[in-house]
């Protein structure tokens, strides 16, 4: 399927608006310690540039994640955060305690780094299946997968 | 007629529902079980166990992340459910009025 929107001009645009947009994405995730965000808003963000790109570009063009790699990341999403959980509780702590995972910090870092971690997972599930759902409903009629 | 006898039967519910919507605390009430059991713990000690310095993310993330587990595997679901409903390439046996259109 070719795409309707692609033109040299927006093809442009998108060039200049991505890598924004995915380092906005990370700013949010990071950010999102302390201010509003977090790991559901950098997914969406990751998402929305991804299909901004499949949008501009159309089908034949897609370089950046294939629905492949998208449900890929949808399945690490999940398992980094659960991962996590898991490894808590095999150095000892209660499921998602990453409290006391062996990191030479202070408790209260080593808590502030394994949030980080399962918001990253957050991100990477939220971005993979938002990107899974688009190709799906687009491109329903091909084989997508 | 069937629809008006469900009615009735959901008008009584209603009434219970509006009953104990009387008894819920007031908006923004401090004295309302919402605000005095975990929120003044989690108010008081999020900093200082979880380095938070919001602590906002400190319940989503760390007190909760067993719920915010489970919204990721709710939104992991829709994407699985999608996938399987939408986009099998084997859509199996043809609809029977496929060849008559």
């Amino acid at each position: 399927m070719k795409s309707r929107f692609g033109s040299p001009l927006l093809d442009a645009a998108i060039r200049l608006l991505v890598p924004f947009m995915w380092l906005f994405a990370t700013y949010v995730l990071i950010h999102g310690h302390d201010s509003p965000g977090g790991g559901f808003q950098a997914g969406v963000i990751l998402a929305a540039s991804i299909i901004l790109l499949r949008l501009v570009r159309g089908r034949d063009r897609v370089s950046a994640l294939t629905s492949h790699d998208a449900l890929m990341l949808a399945c690490i999403g999940p398992l980094l955060y659960g991962g996590i959980g898991f490894a808590s509780l095999l150095f000892g702590g209660n499921f998602l305690d990453y409290g006391v995972l062996p990191l030479p910090m202070e408790p209260a870092e080593v808590r502030v780094i394994g949030t980080l971690g399962i918001e990253a997972g957050v991100m990477v599930g939220v971005a993979g299946v938002l990107v899974l759902i688009f190709d799906i409903l687009a491109w329903v009629d091909n084989d997508t997968v | 007629m069937i629809e008006r006898v469900g009615l009735l039967l959901l008008a009584p519910g209603f009434v219970v529902l509006l009953q104990a919507a009387a008894d819920l605390p007031r908006v923004g009430d401090g004295a309302s079980a919402t605000f005095t059991h975990v929120a003044a713990h989690y108010i008081d000690h999020a900093h200082e166990q979880t380095g938070a310095p919001n602590f906002v993310t400190a319940v989503l993330a760390d007190y909760r992340g067993f719920d915010t587990f489970g919204e990721l595997i709710v939104i992991f679901t829709a994407g699985v459910g999608c996938l399987l409903i939408l986009g099998t390439k084997d859509d199996g046996p043809p609809p029977p009025d496929e060849g008559k259109a």
